[in-house]
Order: C-alpha cells, then structure tokens, then sequence
C-alpha cells in the first residue's frame, strides 16, 4: 500500500508499460530490442500481480510468489534467446529481423 | 451317393491353368502339352466314374433319377436367399461332363499337334484348362448366381482365345465384339436372375425346378405389363442365353469368333459354350414349362426355329470353310432350342427335351469333329477359303473319311448318329407344332446340302494346283479325328431317352419310321443336289447364283446384319445419346471439378504474401484480433 496513489493509477502506468512492450515487439528490427520489449511486458505483468496482490488480497501473498517465479523463468528466457541471437549472428553476421526470414524456408 | 469328389472335375483343369499361367516363361512348350492333356484326362475320368456312379451304381430311386446336391453356403441374404457354392449332379449336368470333358480332352490332343511351333503354345493351353474350369463349373452349379459366376468366366476364357493371336487387328476386334455382345446379353441374365431371387426368394435350382414348389405354383401372383414377372424373368434369362448361344439376333459374335485357331472354334464355338444357353433353359425346363403354361417356352421355340433356318441359308452363300461351320452351329443350336421349345413335360411328352439334349451330345461330337478336320485342311492349305481348296481327297485321307462321316451324321444319314437325334427332334416338333415342324425338315435339307457344299467343296471339286503339296496331318491331329468320328458313328445307339428326360423317370423312345423316312429323304436330296452342284467343278452354282439374284448377294452379305448393328451403335447411339453425354461429362462434371481446383490455386495464389514468415507480422495481426474481439465486448457489455 502506498499512501495517495490508487490502484488505479499504478494499473494505468503498468497498461503504459504493456503497450509499450508491444509496440517494440512489433516495430523493433533489431532482435536485442524485440527481446527488451519483451522483457517491457513481462514486467508489466509483474507490477500487475504484485499491486493486485497488495491492494485487494493484502492478507495473502500468491502475487508475490508468482512475481519471483516469473522474473526467474524471464531469466531463464532471457539467457536463451540472448543465446539464440549469438547463435544466429555467427552464422548470418546480423540481428536484424529482415536478415533472419530466411529461416522460413 | 457321396459326390464331393466331383468338385475335383473343375479343380484339376484350373490348378493346370494355375500351374501354366505362373510359370508361363519356364515350362517347355513340349512339357506344357503334356501337364494340359494329363490335367484334362484326370477330369475326363472323373467324370465318367462319376456317370457311371450316378447310372448304374445309384440308378434310379422310386422310378426317377435323384438330383444329388452338396453345397456350401457362401453369402448370406436373409434366411431364404443365399447364394452357395456347391455341385449339383443330374442327368442333364452328367451328360455335359461327359461332352465338355471328351471335346475338352480331344481339342487338347489335337492342339498338340495343331498348335506346335507356336509362340504362345503355353498361353494357349492355360487358357484352354481356365476354360475346361469355368464349363466345367457352369454344368456343375447348383443355383442361379453360380451359373452367372461361371457363365461370365467361360465368356471371359472364349474372348481371350478368340484375341489369341492379339496381333492380329481382326482377332482382336472379333474377340471384343463377342465379348460385347454376349455381356449385353448378360445384362438381361443378369436381370433375370435378380427378379428371380426378389420374387420367389431362392436361387436353387431344386425348389425352382420343384413343380410342386412355391416358385411354380405361385407364378401367377404378380404380374407385369400383363404377363407375370416370373415370365418376364426367364425371358430375361434366355436373352442371356441366346447371346451366349448365338440365337438371332444376337448371332452376330459368332462368325467372327472363327478368328482364333480353329481347336478354339471346335471346343468353345461349336460343342461347349454355345450350347450354354440350352444348358441353361435346359437347366430351369420345369419353370418354363409352367410358369404361364410355357410362353417363355414358345419364345424359346419360335427364335430357336427362325435362328436355325437363318443360319442354314447363309451358310450355303459363305466361302471360308471354318464361316460355313459357324452358322451350321448357330443353326443346329436353334434346332436344340426349338426341339425345348416344343417339348412336354411328363413321360414320353418330353420327347423334345430329350432330343434337345441328345442332339447337344451327338452335335457336339459330330461338330467338334467337324472343326478339327476343318483345322486340319487348313492346316494342310494354309487358308480358310473354299477356292484354295478342292482335289484334298488325295492327299489327306484320314481327314477326308472322318470329314465325311460327320457330314453324313450331321445331314442325317442313317445310322449315325445325327440321325437318331434328328429324328427325334422332327418327331417332337411333329407332335406340337406343325410350323416349326416344317421349318425343321426344310433346314434338315439345307443342312445336308451346306455341309455336302463344303465336303464337295474341299476334297473332290477342282483339282487345285498346290505350291507345297498338302500332306496328311500328324498322329496327334488324326488320334482326336478318329476317336470323335467312332464316337460319332456309335453315338446314336445309346437309349438316351432312359437317362435323360424331363420328369428324369425316363421313357422308350421308338423310331417313327415315316417320319425319319421324311426327313431322310430330304437329307438325302439335299446330298445329291450338292453332288451335282460341288461333285465337279461346272457352271451350275454360278447360273443358280445369278438366278436368285439380289436375294444371293443378301445371303452372302450374311442379311447386312452386322451393317445394321454398326449403322445403330455407331449412328445412333455414338451420335445421338453418347456424343452428348461425353460432351456434358467434359464440360459439366469435368468443368466443375477442374474450376473448384483452378479457382483454389488462383486464391491461394493472392493470399499467400499473408504468410510472411515474420513473427512480428503475426504478432500485430494476434494483436489487432485481440483489440478488436476487446472492443466488441466492451461495446457488448456497455449495453
């Protein structure tokens, strides 16, 4: 609980933030940044369970383990798209979206 | 009386065609030859143990001959209908075992000989054992539908040894046309058969042939464009048999099936097959005799009567020897169908169905025979027609006598065997219908004078100057001669009457004595108008030829039959019913498929840049979907 700020407040800037994430996950060329824009989401999501947990169910604590969970799991994730992405710069020297559709065929 | 080993008499020649027909390229031809004959002998002497069971050891029981049935039951309708596969052995099926398998055997000595150097000499004798299977199975069936079955597979064993010399286009084209004509008549069979099932509920022929069973009795309960569709059924069925049997007007197959080699005319076209169709009526007599008090059975008598006159005219005109054989066949079948068709049915009444079947014994004999010396002349000439031919008395004098001997017995001349059968045939017609009666002494004439045309013809005649002098045939092709024509002298002095009959109790059967003087009279003037004709080479046939005319020029032309069958299919039906049809096939129901497909490629042609591969791209589409479908409910829920 934070004194002065309403839930609704918190929920709007985390909705920012979602949208946000989106917007670079579908604009972004460079694969690092698609992957910070996912990252972006992630953590929207985060502050969602964590301030729902704490404004409406302050007698339990689901949101806040749910929250370490997913910030381990978005580490995990993290290290194996960054993995990915080095992968693929070796073979294709870029990470630039365009360069990677030949993996359609 | 235990018959289950007469399963054997079919199972023999099929293992040999089985045997043959797989190991086609590695057996001998020398080798083959011998497996065809031995496989056939097996069954030749099953069947005659088999007769002599079924005659002298068996014999009659209360005064009639049993029919003895083994079957098994092979598809299940409802409880009545179904269909078996089984033997049935009667008199009737007896004595073909007995034709089939002595003609089978012989045509199989004499191919031996007849075939030798051949290219396809092992082919030749698969085929003749899968024939010897399928009409041997056909004689044996117990019910309508294993008739069918084997019926279709003796048409399927003739088209192929017609077509046997496939590279031939006329071979081919005469095996196709007698496979289209008879499975036509098929058709009707085929019909028959299924109105038989639906409406008396069985395909046995023992409760169909029981005077006293249901399928008689009840003939009169429904009726069908005012006759009673039982009538209507064996009309069907004998449509069938007349194709298969060469009856007018579906004759036209014949004549041009002498295009396979000449053991094939004797054996398929002259003394088993053809005389399927009078098997097959033979095979339902009670049902034609009472069902509507026998009008299928005047049908039966009246095309058989007008098919055997027919024929014998044409065969006076034909100069191919094997042509002038063919139509005597298709005549002396319709003298069997006609001699049915007046029959009775108790005692000595059915004096024509035992003639009928007397005649079939006796003609396949005397025919086949008949066939083989033919094949052996044109064996000897190297050609079928009678103006290569003449003087051959000389140089083939095996062929010449036992030639001579079945004219004589097919013209009638006492005490060969035609005689006895003829006779009997006249004195049936004589006592039931003095038409066809008529009918049957006028062809008895023209029989004897065709066929003394042709034995004229062929060895006395012109004396034909030959590039290779022509020589007597060897011993395999002289053996089945010999055999058929002792068979053919002997043949008449059976009683067969006592064996075969229609109510199969068996009667005496006399000689009518004015009756057979008739008719030999006739034969005999028929013999000596041809002496005077053939006997030298003179200017009579040609001055009678011109005298009759257009009338000639129609005979020969063989009545332009086969003009009218084309100008119909070809004009008419090509033209006028197929031609549209093919056209809406193509343009309809080929044009919607191939739209429903070229539409497809077309439209997936102009979607297919949706597909881009890029994960963002479908990441904005799941979005926009996402927004769209959330837009919609908030406007949903806000109302």
């Amino acid at each position: 609980m934070i004194a002065g700020i309403s839930i609704y407040e918190i929920l709007t800037v985390t909705s920012f933030l979602f949208f946000i994430g989106v917007y670079g996950f579908i604009t972004r060329k460079n694969l690092i940044s698609i992957l910070m824009s996912v990252e972006l989401i992630l953590n929207a999501s985060v502050i969602n369970f964590v301030i729902i947990n704490k404004y409406l169910y302050p007698d339990v604590l689901q949101g806040v383990f749910f929250s370490i969970f997913i910030i381990a799991v978005a580490a995990a994730e993290t290290a194996l798209a960054i993995s990915i992405i080095i992968n693929l710069y070796r073979q294709i020297s870029s990470v630039e979206v365009k360069d990677t559709e030949i993996m359609k065929y | 009386m235990d018959i289950s080993y007469t399963i054997l008499i079919p199972l023999i020649p099929l293992a040999v065609f089985l045997l043959l027909g797989i190991f086609n390229q590695k057996i001998k031809p020398a080798v083959s030859g011998y497996i065809g004959v031995a496989g056939l002998s097996a069954s030749a002497a099953l069947s005659f143990y088999t007769a002599y069971q079924y005659f002298f050891v068996v014999g009659k029981e209360s005064g009639i001959y049993k029919t003895i049935v083994q079957k098994v039951t092979w598809m299940n309708f409802t409880d009545t209908l179904h269909i078996d596969m089984g033997v049935l052995i009667d008199p009737i099926s007896i004595m073909m075992l007995i034709v089939v398998s002595i003609v089978s055997l012989m045509v199989h000595i004499y191919s031996r000989g007849y075939m030798k150097g051949d290219d396809g000499y092992t082919r030749f004798f698969s085929f003749l054992s899968l024939f010897s299977f399928s009409m041997f199975g056909l004689v044996l069936a117990t019910n309508l539908f294993q008739i069918y079955i084997f019926w279709e597979l003796v048409g399927v064993s003739s088209f192929l040894l017609i077509g046997y010399y496939y590279t031939k286009p006329s071979a081919v084209s005469a095996a196709k046309k007698a496979f289209i004509v008879t499975r036509f008549a098929d058709l009707g069979f085929l019909i028959g058969i299924l109105i038989m099932g639906y409406y008396t509920g069985t395909f046995d022929f023992e409760t169909l042939n029981n005077p006293e069973g249901p399928a008689i009795l009840n003939w009169a309960s429904t009726s069908f464009m005012g006759l009673s569709v039982i009538t209507w059924a064996l009309i069907l069925m004998f449509i069938g048999g007349a194709g298969k049997s060469a009856m007018f007007p579906l004759h036209i197959w014949l004549p041009d099936a002498m295009e396979g080699p000449t053991p094939v005319s004797a054996l398929i076209h002259a003394a088993t097959m053809v005389v399927a169709g009078v098997y097959l009526v033979a095979r339902l007599f009670p049902m034609f005799y009472f069902v509507e008090d026998g009008f299928a059975l005047n049908i039966v008598a009246y095309v058989g009567g007008f098919s055997s006159l027919f024929a014998a005219i044409i065969a006076i005109t034909q100069t191919d020897i094997k042509r002038v054989l063919a139509f005597s066949t298709m005549s002396q079948i319709g003298y069997m169908m006609m001699s049915l068709g007046v029959s009775g049915y108790e005692g000595h009444e059915g004096v024509g169905y035992m003639a009928s079947m007397f005649h079939l014994f006796t003609h396949a004999m005397f025919k086949a025979l008949l066939f083989l010396a033919a094949g052996s002349v044109i064996h000897a000439v190297h050609s079928n027609y009678l103006k290569d031919m003449g003087g051959l008395r000389k140089y083939m004098p095996i062929t010449n006598i036992t030639f001579l001997i079945a004219a004589l017995a097919i013209a009638g001349v006492f005490p060969l065997s035609g005689f006895w059968s003829k006779d009997e045939i006249l004195v049936a017609a004589f006592e039931h219908n003095t038409l066809l009666y008529v009918v049957g002494v006028f062809v008895a004439g023209l029989t004897a004078f065709y066929m003394f045309r042709l034995y004229f013809g062929i060895f006395w005649g012109k004396d034909t100057q030959y590039k290779h002098e022509p020589h007597e045939s060897p011993l395999s092709m002289t053996f089945p001669l010999m055999v058929l024509a002792f068979i053919t002298v002997v043949g008449g002095l059976i009683h067969f009457s006592e064996y075969v009959s229609a109510d199969k109790a068996g009667f005496e059967a006399h000689l009518n004595i004015p009756l057979a003087l008739v008719a030999t009279a006739v034969g005999l003037t028929g013999i000596i108008l041809a002496f005077v004709f053939y006997k030298k080479e003179n200017e009579l046939p040609s001055r009678f030829a011109h005298a009759f005319g257009v009338f000639y020029k129609w005979t020969f032309d063989k009545f332009y039959f086969d003009e009218i069958y084309l100008f119909v299919t070809k004009k008419i039906i090509f033209n006028l019913i197929a031609a549209p049809i093919a056209w809406f096939d193509k343009k309809f129901v080929d044009g919607t498929m191939e739209g429903i497909g070229n539409k497809t490629v077309v439209i997936s042609k102009r979607i297919k840049g949706i597909q881009s591969g890029k994960v963002q791209d479908y990441a904005f589409s799941f979005i926009a979907g996402v927004v769209i479908l959330a837009l919609v409910f908030i406007y949903l829920w806000t109302n």
